[in-house]
């Protein structure tokens, strides 16, 4: 297949390990955020792990939309679907996330909800207009490759004056998330999560551009390469996040060049500006609560805020005592590191969000690595 | 199915007409319906005795009462029409593979219907002729049936249930449990054809990929491998689940694992492209023409000659190997030259978001 089969080349990966494995020393270890669940999914997937050398350390970040998504936040839409009885449109991942009282908006489904799997918030929007008697609700998520078309939906229907459709926005940013990170005192107090560098986002990073992680590079000395997803991408990008580091640099550097501009997507930018602003603090699932991180619809189109609309409230909802979604999401701890991975919680159980979306770096080790924690 | 004598004059619409309530009644109208359109198609002479079941004639193989094999599957696929088929030919194949996959020859199906109030006659005619001329081409008659109607709302337009009877001769012994260690993995062509071609025509999916369903009766391939007296241990068909979750099935009940490699599993390339763009992943993807043949390794190239040479074996391969393993895991070298588990699927298999 044209533009994927080069990415996956097996040679050329071979070529890359062996690059990556001259160009590291010996006498020290890397330890490198892969800050997005794409990338977090194609290091499981194509097996990656087993091509770097033992020293180099992938540790996986909070960058997977469906795992950062806290309880309370589900619990609102859920709300919406069973008790302010509309249809609720989601995408496809967040339908298994469990929610409070044992639901998800799978199980509210077959309790009777409303929910729609669409693919795209155009989907959303023509479900609206073809239930002019119902109000319809886009249950928005993601980082800002989704914010976008959130946006475009919500210009589009107040064009058309579509009056029964509104946006339950719960849309993040990554540059709040990496401070967030870099911030914590695991990393810049107790060294716990050492971080030598970040694979940053693909997608991500076609609509910010690269422009926003020269922050981190210059203010907390770390190289972020941008990657794209493929497992190619994030071979390279291992490589020169290595090179960066032996040469004792901290630069942004763009491995994704064929989709990623320093600027970005200014039209995707302008649409969002006009939409969205920015939210005073947003919880988030594992980092808690974050200032400045997400954001609402403005005023100018409150008529399509779902918050505002059916007045729900956010509440937080602690999660399960035992999952450590939280301390995995930081970075703090890996998947097999939780006492009920793989036990009490799978993917057909999941407790906690990392074990739900194939992004999870949960779900990732369970689906494709765990054999290693067996013959280890 | 019963048949009583015609008492009615106007015949069914099927060009207009829709399913109703009456359809389902027991009366006129739903010994019109069978007449006029199932024993129409699907007619023969033990559907033709007109008693609430077939007698059979019992199986004799070589002087000896034979075994038989039965098996039964409910068709549900939405939308009904798709490229390459439809739910009518699709609830014949099904059941077919089901029986001829145990190592039998089909001898007879029989067929349920669930009908919505108000699904269009010619739609159902199309479907009925469509599963008369799959079974006509397997040979194999429709002997008995079934038909109830439920109110409009209550099914999806029409529902098949069918079962399928076979003979097994004395000497052929398949089953999931008796892959050992050593043997490989062939399988007869390329993967996630059928799930693809379904999830391209949902209407919330306009995905123009030209891709058809492989829809297919296997019974004949079958007969030709296991004709060849090769040591064959397990025969599948990787429907619903795909690949990966009949090989996880066959790791359990043989209580051994399997290695495949990713580079030599046929998949085509638009099926590649369309799961790339929906986020699947064709090993899950569902097949209704595929078959999964575990064998002893010195059988498998005579095995292959013999699939590439039949019209539904053209692309099949040699994709893995039976391995010993406590923990029954399938796993897969990747392309790109690493490892992983390919898992029982979670769940349904749910686009991701970024």
């Amino acid at each position: 297949m044209k533009y994927i089969d080069e990415f996956r080349d097996g040679e050329v990966a071979k070529t890359l390990a062996g690059k990556i494995a001259a160009q590291v020393r010996p006498d020290r270890g890397y330890s490198f955020m892969e800050f997005c669940g794409g990338h977090t999914h194609a290091i499981s997937r194509y097996g990656l792990t087993d091509l770097l050398p033992p020293n180099v350390r992938m540790v996986h970040g909070p960058g997977c939309p469906v795992c950062v998504l806290p309880i309370g936040r589900i619990d609102m839409a859920i709300d919406l679907a069973l008790n302010h009885g509309v249809i609720l449109c989601s995408y496809g991942d967040t339908l298994r996330v469990p929610a409070s009282n044992g639901l998800s908006l799978l199980k509210a489904k077959a309790r009777g909800g409303d929910i729609r799997m669409v693919y795209s918030t155009l989907d959303a929007l023509q479900i609206a207009r073809d239930n002019p008697q119902r109000q319809v609700v886009f249950f928005a998520i993601g980082f800002e490759t989704t914010t976008p078309p959130t946006a475009l939906a919500i210009l589009q229907s107040a064009q058309e004056q579509l009056a029964n459709f509104s946006v339950l926005c719960c849309h993040v940013l990554t540059p709040a998330a990496i401070t967030q990170i870099l911030e914590s005192p695991e990393v810049r107090q107790w060294g716990t999560v050492p971080i030598d560098g970040f694979i940053g986002p693909a997608h991500v990073s076609t609509v910010i551009g690269s422009r926003p992680y020269e922050f981190f590079a210059e203010e907390y000395r770390k190289p972020v390469v941008i990657a794209g997803f493929e497992p190619l991408d994030v071979m390279q990008a291992i490589l020169m996040l290595i090179t960066q580091v032996n040469d004792g640099r901290a630069e942004v550097e763009n491995e994704f060049a064929r989709a990623v501009s320093r600027d970005g997507n200014r039209k995707a930018q302008d649409r969002v500006a006009e939409v969205f602003e920015l939210r005073h603090e947003f919880e988030w699932r594992g980092l808690s609560v974050v200032p400045y991180s997400a954001l609402k619809i403005r005023e100018k189109y409150g008529p399509f805020d779902a918050e505002r609309r059916f007045r729900i409230d956010y509440t937080t909802v602690p999660d399960n005592k035992a999952c450590e979604c939280g301390a995995i999401l930081r970075g703090v701890k890996r998947p097999q590191d939780c006492k009920i991975f793989g036990t009490v919680c799978t993917p057909e159980n999941p407790v906690g969000s990392c074990m739900v979306s194939s992004e999870g770096a949960c779900a990732a080790h369970y689906s494709y690595g765990r054999y290693k924690d067996m013959t280890a | 199915m019963s048949e009583v004598k015609r008492g009615y004059v106007r015949p069914l619409d099927l060009k207009h007409g829709h399913i109703d309530m009456t359809h389902g009644s027991g009366g006129r109208a739903m010994v019109q319906l069978i007449s006029e359109l199932f024993a129409r198609h699907l007619g023969n002479a033990y559907l033709g005795q007109g008693n609430d079941g077939a007698v059979l004639p019992a199986p004799v193989l070589d002087g000896r009462a034979a075994r038989l094999v039965m098996s039964t599957d409910c068709h549900v696929v939405s939308p009904l029409f798709f490229p390459g088929g439809d739910i009518g030919c699709l609830s014949v194949h099904g059941t077919l593979n089901d029986v001829a996959v145990m190592g039998a020859t089909p001898l007879y199906l029989a067929a349920g219907f669930i009908l919505e109030e108000g699904l269009a006659l010619a739609d159902l005619a199309r479907i009925v002729e469509s599963m008369a001329r799959a079974a006509g081409d397997a040979g194999v008659p429709v002997v008995t049936g079934d038909t109830k109607v439920v109110e409009r709302g209550k099914g999806d337009g029409i529902f098949i249930t069918t079962t399928g009877v076979g003979v097994l001769p004395h000497d052929v012994n398949l089953g999931g449990a008796r892959a050992r260690p050593g043997d490989v993995v062939l399988v007869s062509g390329t993967l996630g054809d059928h799930g693809v071609a379904i999830m391209s025509q949902r209407e919330n999916l306009t995905f123009e990929a030209t891709i058809a369903s492989d829809t297919a009766a296997l019974h004949g391939l079958i007969a030709q491998l296991l004709a060849t007296g090769a040591d064959i241990r397990c025969l599948r068909d990787p429907t619903r689940g795909g690949l990966a979750s009949t090989l996880n099935e066959i790791a359990e009940q043989s209580a051994v694992g399997v290695m495949l490699h990713e580079r030599a599993i046929p998949v085509k390339p638009v099926v590649a492209a369309a799961c790339e763009f929906l986020g699947l992943d064709p090993l899950y993807v569902a097949n209704e023409g595929k078959l999964i043949v575990i064998c002893a390794r010195a059988d498998a190239p005579r095995l292959l000659d013999l699939m590439h040479a039949h019209p539904l074996g053209r692309d099949a391969a040699e994709i893995g190997e039976v391995l010993a393993d406590d923990h029954h895991f399938v796993q897969l070298t990747t392309a790109f030259g690493g490892r992983r588990i390919v898992d029982w699927l979670a769940g349904e298999q749910l686009p991701r978001i970024c």
